[in-house]
């Protein structure tokens, strides 16, 4: 049955999430949670590789089962929910799309820099002509000004996006940024608006509320915050709060709760919480997904994985740049020996 | 002794930027430079230079084909394949810096020896020139078993054209790592990074290995050696850092400087592709001069 729905949830458990479990998804546990959140009456499902598709790589971490495996049997287990996938142009292609599509994926994000937008074109048009669900994914949004992403957003909106969303990639926004950015898109577009977020900061639950009462539309949101860095918006915690404010869902709060305890948190490696690298990473408006890789660096070079994340960040660094992880531990590890 | 006579088919950005490095060159002469857009900057610099113009495109230049024996295009992939067919039929040697892929590829310290008598050839794409000769260098010492490279190039130096076939940039990039390169599994993946200043066009080359044993000092001297070769025609090419060596993953990084003819120095990614076109039509007009003289 149809529920109605003042927000539409995208659940990204199982592709946010992706980079907490270092891409070792299996089609069991993939499975699991599709079931699960569909029964739960989670509208939309994302599964893709980390960093979308084509992600596995030696610079992004290899997946352990096939992305395509993951879409097919996410695709095969749901009844109601619609599978999402991600497509970073640069990283992957309309080949990939295309075969997402035949196995069954329903919506694609296509995702950019949020300052690069005209690189999605054709894989919007591409999706339009699959009769996909198209949405403009615009990352780290907390890196260009309020009408440079105005701008990026109308370009998406005219490459023919259905949805545009304001994706904080470093989970570094603050309420007030969250406010100003949303409430200018509502302004200059007539297509629907999304929030994605990161809770370095603890910010995630707020910064979607404020999202929504500033006019978005779709929020997107990882059970048991099973996301990169700190995790995302806490899907099941959204729900609650959202039936508190008489917003409606049409998810089932319980069975999220069930789902997030049962079956997604035996999945995670630890707990998710935000540890001091998580909280730099929002501190200094670093891409979330180089948590564990900065981690690695610093534990190789015997340095401070903050002082990796800190640097990063002052040199600019986008989403995808993880090859800038090892080079700038092997500079931070020489200058330590030579003032050593 | 003679210097062979070229021509620049394309008035852009890249064709202006060969125009300059042709200027010095001591086996080419660039005669002509041919453009579709008489008020391009292009054209009105070549002029300014002395050079031949032809704004009528393709039809103006065969008209007076004697103008030059070796021509770069720098138009674009559906351009290019309409040229290749009748430049070929007038026999020209051609350099593709488009996309078009029509001829053979070639990425000068690598495979340039196997291709001094072809008609065209393709020069894949910036990240594949500055990536190709250290996969092969390291191949040359040990199986490649799978390469991936990730070029990350400034916003302000990646054109329309790159923008919008991002996907034929990936995708012809990895087939010139497994094709030039010899790694069994190619991969590419490109990032545009809006920083101001702009940043130099940066490569990392991640590599598997074939084998438990990784015969490391062969590598990195192998990589090293490359380096060099490279630098001999793009001298803003280096290694970022040593290799890093973990079991049988190695990472090397690469960053390039363009040499600021008329492109300015972080399009680096630009210049090592009009770098390795005039080393290959260096190679041609060698080629060319010597069995003249024979």
């Amino acid at each position: 049955m149809e529920a109605k729905r003042d927000v539409i949830l995208t659940e990204v458990a199982l592709r946010d999430g992706s980079h907490a479990i270092r891409h070792q998804f299996t089609v069991e546990q993939v499975t699991q949670v599709a079931m699960g959140l569909d029964q739960a009456n989670v509208p939309y499902i994302e599964v893709s590789h980390g960093d979308g598709l084509g992600g596995s790589s030696l610079q992004y971490g290899f997946s352990r089962t096939n992305e395509m495996e993951l879409i097919e049997a996410a695709a095969a287990s749901v009844k109601q929910a619609k599978i999402s996938v991600l497509l970073i142009p640069g990283i992957g292609t309309k080949q990939e799309l295309k075969h997402a599509a035949q196995l069954g994926a329903k919506m694609v994000r296509v995702a950019t820099h949020v300052t690069e937008a005209d690189v999605a074109p054709q894989h919007i048009a591409l999706a339009k002509d699959l009769g996909l669900e198209t949405v403009g994914f615009l990352m780290m949004s907390h890196m260009a000004p309020t009408e440079k992403l105005v701008e990026q957003a109308k370009l998406m909106e005219s490459y023919g996006a259905d949805t545009v969303y304001v994706v904080d990639s470093a989970g570094a926004l603050l309420p007030h940024e969250v406010k100003e950015k949303i409430r200018a898109l509502r302004q200059s577009l007539s297509i629907d608006i999304g929030f994605h977020a990161h809770n370095n900061l603890s910010l995630a639950v707020a910064n979607s509320i404020t999202a929504i009462e500033e006019g978005a539309r779709r929020i997107d949101g990882s059970i048991r915050c099973l996301g990169a860095g700190a995790g995302n918006t806490q899907t099941e915690v959204l729900v609650a709060v959202l039936d508190r404010l008489g917003i409606k869902t049409g998810v089932d709060l319980y069975k999220m709760m069930d789902v997030a305890e049962d079956i997604v948190a035996p999945i995670l490696e630890k707990p998710q919480e935000i540890t001091k690298d998580g909280l730099v990473l929002g501190y200094a408006g670093v891409y979330s997904s180089f948590l564990l890789h900065a981690q690695a660096a610093a534990r190789k070079f015997g340095i401070d994985s903050r002082d990796i994340l800190v640097e990063l960040g002052k040199m600019k660094v986008v989403g995808g740049q993880e090859d800038m992880i090892l080079d700038v531990a092997a500079e931070l590890a020489k200058k330590l020996q030579t003032t050593g | 002794m003679d210097k062979v006579k070229v021509a620049i088919l394309g008035s852009g950005n890249i064709g202006t930027d060969l125009m300059i490095k042709l200027g010095r060159s001591e086996v080419l002469e660039l005669t002509t430079v041919i453009g579709i857009d008489p008020e391009s900057d292009g054209l009105r610099k070549a002029k300014e230079l002395g050079y031949e113009t032809i704004d009528t495109g393709i039809k103006g230049f065969l008209e007076r084909s004697e103008l030059a024996d070796i021509v770069f295009d720098a138009t674009s992939a559906k351009a290019h394949v309409r040229h290749a067919k009748l430049l070929r039929e007038a026999g020209k040697q051609v350099l593709d810096l488009t996309p078009a892929a029509v001829g053979p590829l070639v990425v000068p310290p690598v495979n340039i020896k196997e291709h001094v008598d072809a008609d065209n050839i393709n020069l894949i794409t910036c990240g594949g020139q500055a990536t190709i000769p250290m996969v092969h260098a390291i191949n040359s010492v040990q199986s490649v078993e799978y390469a991936e490279i990730v070029a990350t190039i400034s916003s302000k130096s990646a054109g329309p054209g790159t923008r919008a076939n991002i996907d034929e940039f990936t995708e012809t990039t990895a087939r010139g790592i497994e094709k030039i390169g010899g790694a069994r599994v190619g991969k590419a993946i490109i990032i545009l990074n809006p920083a101001d200043p702009p940043i130099m066009m940066r490569d990392t080359i991640h590599v598997l290995v074939k084998g438990d044993q990784v015969d490391e000092e062969g590598i990195a001297r192998s990589i090293k050696e490359m380096e060099q070769q490279v630098q001999e025609y793009v001298p803003g090419y280096k290694l970022r850092q040593e290799p890093i060596f973990n079991g049988n993953h190695i990472t090397v990084f690469i960053e390039v400087e363009g040499a600021g003819d008329y492109l300015p120095k972080y399009s680096g990614n630009l210049d090592i592709m009009t770098a390795a076109a005039v080393k290959v039509a260096e190679e041609w007009a060698k080629r060319k001069i010597s069995q003249a003289i024979v």
